[in-house]
């Protein structure tokens, strides 16, 4: 009961009648459409529940999806023939989902993911549970069997509902032809608004192939939904009051700050008030790093300052965060002399993991704004900008290149960072080199950092870098830094990179480990380097030539240079396969639990 | 972060492995601490704080699904629940669920927030301890003694609901106390079997059960008196149409 091979095709438009999956379905499969595409000029009227779906993703302005192919989703992808969103097939779901994740992140929209039900909905799982937990605007479009089969274990039937309801900001089983548009619309806008997340729409295909005449009307916010935009008044008030009076305050934006467009707002703030700025990982570029006030990120592998900063903080002003443990460190010695000023447009973080002293639930821009009005005088912060930037000397984050060690992946990064424009996008997998791509790359503006933060997922890298390229602006580079183990779990997505002639720059840093992991054994397991070793890879450089992509190798460091000039330069699609270090560490490292002002600064310190 | 070098730098000082600066025991540590909610305090004086058994009232749309994703955000979350029930209301399409949970205040506060947080959730809010409160409990006991039963039964203002030969099965309803009390009264008999519906509850008086609720009755006992006032002779009322 397998799918049957597809012809390779450029564009999977080009190929809607491909026969159904399997003969079970052939029932309820989708007649192949007798119409010639009519490049979606004028727009006919809407006949079926999924001339509906997509209608409703016309109607919000979606300009592009990711997806594959499958039985129950064929009537959606039929409606796809003819609308006017760019369908991107990719090589597997989970590349979908990454993809619609980052091309949401970089656009400020959200993206639009499809997949088949059973294996389809299964392999974006992963993807899902990437967005939500760093609070990602996605929209999954699964297929499912036809409603009379749901729950008697149909071929390719899985409880998707199921499987998703943890993982989404809200799912939807559309059960109805003549109300699926409406509620695609709905959940495409509530996956934008308020605290952005996934939303899934389980599309059974008796509701897809079902008949209607109902236009779906604009996307509307469930009822029951109404995220605050002003914070109180009063807690604003109190907030603003404990500022004043604070001698080391610290400002510390999350990703909230850029999903809610405050960056301008937080940078006027900070400036403004002469308020070091501190951000956590998904807020990376939400204040230049280059900036006097900047302390660059705080958490396990955050600068030293950034550390020092809040762990000494007397008032800590936390906008869109969601504390979580990789920025706290053990919640006993977070910022313990501190007091917070929360703001967050989910009242649900407020007090979750550190008590707000003042919570202010409201949008970030808009509590900027309110801040601002309130704040009647600025702290007085000489003394401690004094300190801050005595730390900055302390701590330096600069590395040794001995002559007798193999490339440093340190200076990997900063040969990519110094060869692009300042507004390059850098995406990345998850291990040591996504740390060292956000601790030696110097980000200066928000939405150029799109990495997998609060799941983890090592694979991310390359299908966010082809969504990332199809969101951001024609003249902005697209890098993914990416690990060896990393790479492997979606390198297949370079056949999609080289299909759609994606300008696309992936630097591995090879270090034949899974090297975080090796960091730990080593620190913490006795040096046991149980399943860690990857010196089993292929050949990245000859693979990204066999995908029709361009490779290089490099080794050393006199070969770095050229080697990032002819990867930046070639139009198209390049890996270039780094061979650095097998033994650098990532510092500075806070050890999981431990506290954030006693990072470690070499490996006996742990 | 360190500049844009193009060339490797021959950094004397540097670490091979890491980085350089004041070691961790060279740094000033503050002093103060937070407990596992994240709120300052006296290590020294305060004690960790304790849970409280709380009554929490949630009023949804009642769609399909909806319980099961309050349940899963309850088991998803480590939520301490002890009770939990639901049942529609008079407004069409809404049902209200009782939950009884065990947590801290701030577990407490966390539980109605993401409850809040689903999107079927209409209103969320915690009861008073004078809210009105009831439980009902099935009891199936040994037959041998039925006078004794009874007399029990009566004493708790409970009903026989089943009375053979072998077994009796009693309904008592009641606040928790009461029906805690009742069990361990039929104990003596030899409980065969048991079920308890969990404890359901209501604000008193005029409070909304559910901050800014409503009031259902009004929205219900008016539409329902107008269907009836235009559909005079009809037969049995039919959902169907
Ligand atoms: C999908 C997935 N599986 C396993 C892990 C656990 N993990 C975290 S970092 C890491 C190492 C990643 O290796 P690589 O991509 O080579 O990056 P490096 O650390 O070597 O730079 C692993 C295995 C993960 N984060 N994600
Ligand atoms: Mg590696």
């Amino acid at each position: 009961m397998s799918e049957p091979a597809t012809p390779k095709a450029d564009r999977a438009e080009e190929n809607p009648d491909d026969p159904p999956a399997d003969g079970a379905e052939r029932d309820m499969s989708a007649e192949p459409s007798d119409e010639q595409p009519d490049d979606g000029a004028d727009r006919a009227p809407v006949t079926t529940g999924a001339q509906s779906v997509v209608r409703a993703l016309e109607n919000a302005g979606v300009e592009t999806a990711f997806g594959v192919q499958g039985g129950a989703i064929m009537p959606v992808y039929d409606a796809l023939y003819d609308a006017d969103v760019r369908h991107v097939t990719m090589a597997h779901e989970q590349g979908a989902a990454h993809a619609a994740d980052a091309y949401g992140v970089v656009k400020g929209e959200p993206g639009v993911c499809l997949a088949t039900s059973g294996p389809g909905a299964t392999n974006l799982v992963t993807g899902i549970a990437d967005a939500n937990m760093d609070s990602d605007a996605v929209l999954a479009l699964t297929g499912q069997v036809p409603s009379h089969m749901v729950g008697s274990d149909a071929f390719q039937e899985t409880d998707t509902m199921g499987v998703t309801t943890p993982i989404t900001k809200h799912n939807y089983f559309a059960g109805d032809a003549d109300t699926v548009g409406d509620t695609v619309g709905e959940a495409l806008s509530l996956a934008g608004a308020g605290r952005p997340g996934p939303t899934l729409v389980d599309l059974p295909k008796d509701t897809t192939l079902g008949e209607t005449e109902r236009e779906p009307g604009e996307g509307r916010l469930p009822d029951t939904y109404s995220p605050a935009d002003e914070a109180d008044e009063a807690d604003v008030e109190a907030a603003a009051r404990a500022f004043e009076a604070a001698e080391r305050p610290v400002l510390l934006l999350g990703g909230g700050v850029v999903k809610g467009n405050a960056c301008e707002a937080a940078r006027e703030f900070a400036v403004e008030h002469g308020v070091p700025v501190v951000t956590t990982m998904p807020a990376i570029g939400a204040f230049p790093e280059d900036h006097d006030l900047s302390l660059s990120w705080a958490g396990m592998h955050g600068t030293g300052y950034a550390n020092m900063a809040i762990t000494h903080t007397d008032l800590l002003v936390a906008v869109g965060t969601r504390f979580d443990d990789r920025l706290t460190g053990g919640v006993d010695t977070f910022a313990p002399e501190a007091e917070v000023v929360h703001a967050d447009i989910d009242p649900a973080e407020i007090s979750k993991n550190v008590y707000a002293d003042y919570p202010l639930v409201g949008d970030a821009g808009t509590v900027f704004e309110q801040l601002s009005e309130a704040v009647g005088s600025s702290p007085d912060t000489a003394a401690w900008r004094e300190q801050c930037a005595t730390w900055k000397d302390e701590y330096p984050m600069d590395y040794a290149t001995p002559d007798d060690e193999p490339l440093k992946p340190q200076f990997v990064v900063e040969a990519l960072d110094a060869a692009t424009a300042d507004d390059t996008i850098v995406t990345t997998g998850v291990g040591q080199h996504q740390m060292w791509a956000a601790q030696y790359w110097t980000y200066t503006s928000p939405r150029t950092w799109v990495s997998s933060h609060g799941l983890g997922t090592m694979g991310y890298g390359l299908p966010a870098a082809i969504g990332a390229r199809l969101a951001a602006d024609d003249d902005q580079q697209v890098v993914c830094v990416d690990g060896d183990g990393s790479f492997l779990m979606t390198l297949q997505e370079l056949s999609v990179a080289v299909r759609e002639e994606l300008d696309i720059t992936v630097a591995v840093l090879n270090n034949e480990y899974i090297g975080m992991v090796r960091q730990w054994q080593d620190a913490f397991f006795e040096g046991r380097r149980m399943a860690a070793g990857y010196d089993w890879c292929p050949q990245f450089d000859k693979l990204a030539e066999a995908f029709g992509a361009k490779g290089w190798t490099v080794d050393d460091y006199d070969e770095v240079a050229d080697a990032v000039e002819e990867a930046l330069a070639y139009d198209g699609p390049s890996v270039i396969d780094f061979h650095v270090d097998p033994g650098a560490n990532v510092y500075p490292m806070v050890p999981s639990g431990g506290a954030n002002g006693k990072f470690a600064l070499t490996e006996d310190q742990l | 972060m360190s500049g844009d070098s193009e060339e490797p730098t021959d950094n004397g000082d540097l670490p091979k492995q890491g980085l350089k600066g004041p070691r961790p025991e060279e740094r000033p540590h503050p002093e103060g601490r937070r407990n596992s909610h994240g709120v300052r305090i006296d290590p020294e004086v305060e004690a960790e704080p304790r849970k409280r058994s709380a009554v929490i009232s949630a009023l949804v749309e009642n769609e399909p699904g909806v319980l099961s994703r309050v349940s899963g955000l309850f088991s998803r979350r480590q939520f301490n629940i002890e009770s939990l029930t639901v049942g529609p209301t008079t407004v069409d399409g809404h049902a209200r669920i009782t939950l009884v949970v065990e947590e801290t205040d701030a577990g407490i506060d966390q539980v109605k927030k993401q409850l809040a947080k689903l999107k079927p959730a209409i209103a969320v809010g915690e009861l008073g301890n004078d809210a009105v409160r009831a439980e009902l409990v099935l009891l199936k006991v040994r037959g041998d003694e039925p006078d004794k039963v009874h007399a029990i039964t009566q004493m708790y203002e409970g009903q026989t609901l089943d009375a053979g030969p072998r077994t009796i099965t009693v309904q008592i309803t009641g606040d928790q106390q009461k029906i805690d009390d009742a069990v361990d009264a039929f104990r003596q008999f030899g409980i065969i079997e048991i079920a308890r519906t969990g404890q359901t509850a209501l604000a008193r008086g005029d409070t909304p059960t559910t901050p800014d609720e409503d009031p259902g009755h009004e929205a219900a006992a008016n539409s329902s008196a107008t269907e009836q006032q235009t559909t005079p002779q009809t037969t049995p009322t039919t959902d169907d149409d």
